[in-house]
């Protein structure tokens, strides 16, 4: 089964590069402009996992993540937090908050793409 | 029952129902619920200036010199708008310091000078006897007058009407106005009945008047034809009065100081205000009065000479109605010009008195040796003794005044001739309070060079005419010296005789008291009170004038003596009650309780007399003056240094407030460069993601569709430049803000800058197939600023303007017009506009606010706050509002320069 990615983030040059990414790793992409849309994308079925920026406006990814994971329907969906602040206790909150991994922007795309697959078990 | 036995009844049953509305004053005022204690009862009151003078005097004088009566209400009309500021200041100082009485004022202000007081109350006590002469004379002659219209009142023939009035209204006066001692302490139920003896003799004349001219005449009209059938109509003019310009002004202002220093003036206006604020209200309610009571004085008068009575002209008021045959009428008058000399002389014999015992008699008795008073038990009861038997003689001495100068004068010139006496204690008491430097020895000579000069131009000549003193003095001079002559000295005539003795009495009152007092040193205690009257808005607190050792019994004991043993109690109550316990007999009295009993002892004695007093039972003396300046110095070291130290506290706490609030500042500033630097992070970070994503997309994927290629390699082009315009950005904005920025500051001709601008932006409306029109007013057009980033503003401005534009039809315009000082730059687009909410924010770093934030703009963030600080650092401002294509507005301004300003010089 091909696994979905939602690629969320209100840059649409980062988008359409992550989307690109993700297509070519194989994987099954929707997009989101800001959380609000990632909400409404999650509720039909839910992606097997989360490429969410931080800083956005409005509904930013900390609370994204935050409703995400208050959902028992979601829990399965792994959570991938992207940030262009690189602060270290931001780090901290978007783990406390429930994300699997933080990324700092800019990052290496082979890494991004390795990491994803290896937290969809696809090796 | 014959008219004048009428009249004598009347008289008697009106002076008892006046001491019943006295004793309803008082009793209300036992019980706290004071009935005076309104602005209304003290107009009236001070309406006592209207005395017999007025009843019968004015209208005897305008019926020989028509207007001459006017000076005398003209004066106290203006006295009561133009002397308001001095009375409040009087009345601040009197009721700090417990004045008793205008010598006790005086002589307070002069160093608390015994002799002053004395010689003050002799010119108030000479100055009023011929005033209480008027009243006495004018209540007999009105008597006499209905004698005559009485052939059965045997009882009353040979007896000495003005010697029966002057012993009733002596006997009426004793029993109202000394049942105090307390001199301070406000008579009340006096008040009251003044008050109410002010509406009766109003009422009294108005009723007079309107029945004269309205009945015995057929109104105004009639009264002046009868006038010119009897020959006086030049009674209506001004050149019928006798007065020169001159007189009317000098005698104006003698009666405007009147006002301020007749015993009676100064008692009801001062010393019995009981509120500060009664003064305002009467400003304007007193001159009503003057001129209500005034209004008929003309034409009873008129109407008298119209009649061609015969007689005296000051009896007009009741023979008018005696020839006329109405009785009542007759007796109406006589009740108001009874009501009115009963006031002035309840008022005048109640000051007085109070002036001559503690001014006069207390402080002679006090020094005689031989009395041995420091042994009487009780000394109120000789106080008060002292009160009657003054008020009795100056009843009397006006009694003798009358038999001697008779019906000689008109009442109204008595009365000039009173004020002008009265007046010598003017220039006293405006120094007094005005200059501190008026000095003791300048008072007393001033004072006594003006009362002989009055003495020498007035009472001289009227002396002379009766016989007394050779007449020769007045027609040629002592000696022959006619430069000397009473009534034209030093060569001055012309002048109404009273108004030549106010020139010549002033002028050398107040030329010795200025001069003596530029030239003596005031002594300690004189220099002391100066200054407590002078700046008594700031020195009301209480000054310990006293060292020493008292006890507290002999206090008590001396307290008792002179204020009866009731008032003493209250008097170390009210120490007790201060001080938080009572203390014991045998305890040593402090400064407080001394300086208490000092002023309790001059309510009852007056400020010189308290003095002496207090000083006899404080062991070691009173303080010297010079131990006292000390202290004084030393208390002004202490409150300047704690002054000092209030100031050094409060300054510390404002800078310790200073350094929490500037500690507050870094701490924000900390926070907000934090916040700056992860912004500004996350602004270079994601142009830089997006760069490195695509290269390394292109880098490991060979295979890329060609065109695909070619869009990511524009996307990293692209972003390169956003790159870089974000470094520039955040660059300049850090050298601006830290003022490291280098201006190159010229002229500059911002239509120039302006078309350079559109032309530079031409390609990006181009792009956004919009329509840039431009309209600039024509003329000169140079600003002083740095041309590049004025560019660099106009194109920010316009680059902001098109990434808002719609996408079909979008309409960019550019408006440059001048104002008087300021040219105006409008960048105004169709687009969405900005919500009044957000129109300050625009201007915040990294604020970029969207509705749509799908499509979020390409900017920096920087652009308009650099705008900013570029438009501002050359004086003018930027702002956002509507613009007329319905989209948003960024307008601003920059100065026309100054002709002179040294950018053009340069050029």
């Amino acid at each position: 089964m091909t696994k979905r990615v939602l690629v969320v983030d209100d840059e649409p040059n980062i988008v359409l590069s992550l989307e690109f990414l993700m297509k070519r790793a194989g994987f099954e992409v929707a997009v989101a402009r800001n959380g609000s849309e990632a909400l409404a994308a999650l509720e039909g079925s839910p992606p097997h996992l989360l490429l969410l920026d931080v800083m956005m406006p409005e509904l930013d990814g900390f609370e994204v993540c935050e409703r995400v994971r208050a959902r028992p329907d979601w829990k399965d969906t792994k959570i991938i937090m992207l940030t262009a602040r690189g602060r270290e206790q931001e780090r901290e909150r978007g783990l406390a908050l429930g994300a699997d991994a933080y990324v700092t922007k800019p990052f290496s795309t082979r890494e991004l793409v390795e990491q994803v697959r290896l937290m969809l078990g696809e090796s | 029952m014959a008219l004048v036995g009428t009249a004598l009844t009347l008289s008697i049953l009106y002076l008892a129902a006046l001491f019943a509305v006295a004793s309803f004053g008082d009793r209300r005022a036992g019980q706290g619920r004071s009935v005076i204690a309104n602005p209304y009862v003290y107009t009236l009151s001070l309406a006592v200036y209207c005395t017999a003078w007025t009843f019968f005097g004015s209208v005897g004088l305008a019926a020989t010199g028509g207007l001459a009566f006017m000076p005398v209400y003209l004066g106290p009309t203006l006295a009561a708008l133009l002397f308001a500021f001095v009375l409040r200041k009087i009345l601040l100082i009197t009721k700090a310091y417990g004045i008793t009485s205008i010598a006790d004022f005086i002589s307070a202000r002069y160093g608390k000078s015994g002799l002053l007081a004395g010689l003050v109350t002799i010119v108030a006590v000479v100055g009023t006897v011929p005033y209480m002469s008027i009243q006495l004379n004018a209540v007999a002659a009105s008597l006499e007058l209905m004698l005559v219209h009485s052939p059965n009142a045997a009882f009353m023939t040979g007896a000495d009407s003005a010697l029966l009035v002057a012993l009733l209204l002596a006997v009426f006066s004793i029993l109202f106005g000394t049942r105090h001692i307390d001199a301070t302490e406000h008579h009340q139920g006096m008040v009251l009945a003044v008050a109410v003896e002010s509406i009766v003799k109003l009422l009294c004349f108005v009723t007079l008047g309107v029945v004269v001219t309205f009945w015995l005449f057929d109104g105004p009209g009639a009264i002046l034809e009868g006038l010119r059938e009897a020959g006086r109509g030049d009674l209506l003019t001004l050149a019928g009065t006798g007065y020169g310009n001159a007189d009317w002004i000098l005698l104006t202002a003698l009666s405007a100081l009147a006002m301020l220093v007749l015993p009676r003036q100064f008692q009801v206006a001062v010393i019995e205000n009981v509120e500060l604020p009664h003064v305002r209200r009467s400003i304007w309610l007193f001159p009503l009065y003057l001129f209500a009571i005034n209004l008929f004085v003309l034409p009873i008068a008129l109407a008298g000479v119209a009649s061609a009575l015969g007689g005296s002209p000051d009896s007009i008021v009741v023979a008018l109605p005696l020839a006329a045959g109405h009785d009542w009428l007759a007796l109406v008058a006589y009740l108001g010009g009874f009501s009115a000399a009963t006031a002035m002389v309840i008022v005048e014999t109640v000051a007085l008195s109070t002036m001559v015992s503690n001014d006069l008699v207390m402080p002679v008795l006090l020094r005689i040796k031989a009395l041995r008073l420091e042994r009487w038990h009780d000394l109120s009861r000789l106080i008060l003794m002292v009160r009657r038997v003054a008020i009795l003689l100056v009843l009397l001495l006006g009694y003798v005044f009358f038999q001697l100068i008779g019906n000689r004068y008109g009442l109204a010139s008595i009365g000039l001739i009173a004020f002008c006496a009265m007046a010598q204690l003017a220039p006293l008491i405006i120094a007094g309070i005005y200059w501190r430097e008026a000095a003791l020895p300048g008072a007393v000579l001033g004072l006594a060079a003006g009362f002989a000069v009055w003495i020498y131009t007035l009472i001289v000549p009227a002396m002379a005419g009766t016989g007394t003193l050779s007449i020769t003095l007045v027609t040629e001079g002592p000696a022959g010296i006619g430069l000397l002559r009473p009534t034209a000295l030093f060569g001055l005539s012309g002048l109404h005789p009273v108004s030549h003795a106010l020139v010549w009495s002033l002028t050398a009152n107040v030329g010795l008291l200025v001069l003596v007092s530029l030239l003596v040193r005031q002594n300690k205690l004189e220099r002391l009170q100066a200054l407590l009257f002078v700046d008594v808005e700031s020195s009301r607190a209480s000054t310990r004038l006293w060292r020493g050792e008292a006890q507290v019994g002999a206090l008590l004991d001396l307290l008792r003596r002179f204020l009866g043993p009731e008032r003493a109690e209250a008097v170390l109550a009210s120490d007790a009650a201060a001080r938080g316990r009572a203390l014991a007999r045998d305890e040593a009295a402090d400064a407080a309780l001394v300086q208490l009993s000092e002023r309790g002892l001059a309510r009852a004695l007056g400020a010189a007399s308290a003095r002496v007093v207090v000083g006899s039972v404080v062991r070691g003396e009173v303080m010297g003056p010079d131990e006292l300046m000390e202290i004084l110095d030393e208390t002004q070291k202490v409150l300047e240094y704690s002054h000092r130290l209030e100031e050094k506290s409060l300054a510390l706490e404002e800078a310790t407030g200073e350094l929490r609030r500037a500690n507050e500042r870094l701490q924000q500033l900390d926070r907000l460069k934090d916040d700056f630097i992860a912004t500004v992070s996350h602004e270079l970070r994601t142009p830089l993601t997006s760069i490195r994503s695509f290269s390394e997309i292109l880098h490991d994927t060979p295979d890329l569709e060609p065109a695909e290629r070619q869009h990511f390699l524009h996307i990293v082009i692209r972003e390169s430049e956003r790159l870089t315009r974000l470094i520039n950005d955040v660059l300049d904005l850090s050298k601006i803000e830290s003022g490291r920025m280098e201006w190159h500051v010229g002229p500059c001709d911002l239509r120039d800058t302006v078309q350079e601008a559109v032309a530079a932006s031409e390609g990006l409306m181009a792009e956004k197939k919009a329509r840039l029109e431009c309209e600039l007013e024509a003329g000169a057009s140079v600003v002083v600023c740095d041309r590049d980033r004025l560019l660099q503003v106009l194109i920010n401005l316009l680059s902001n303007a098109s990434k808002f534009l719609p996408a079909e039809d979008g309409r960019v315009r550019l408006i440059m017009r001048r104002h008087r000082d300021r040219f105006e730059v409008r960048v105004e687009d169709n687009g969405p506009g900005v919500p009044p909410a957000y129109r300050e924010a625009v201007f915040e770093k990294f604020r970029q606010v969207s509705d749509d934030l799908k499509s979020r703009p390409k900017g920096t963030g920087l652009g308009l706050p650099i705008s900013r600080h570029i438009i501002e650092h050359f004086g003018g401002r930027i702002w956002v509002e509507d613009a007329a294509l319905g989209g948003a507005a960024l307008c601003f301004t920059l100065p026309v320069p100054r002709a002179d300003h040294p950018a053009l010089a340069a050029e």
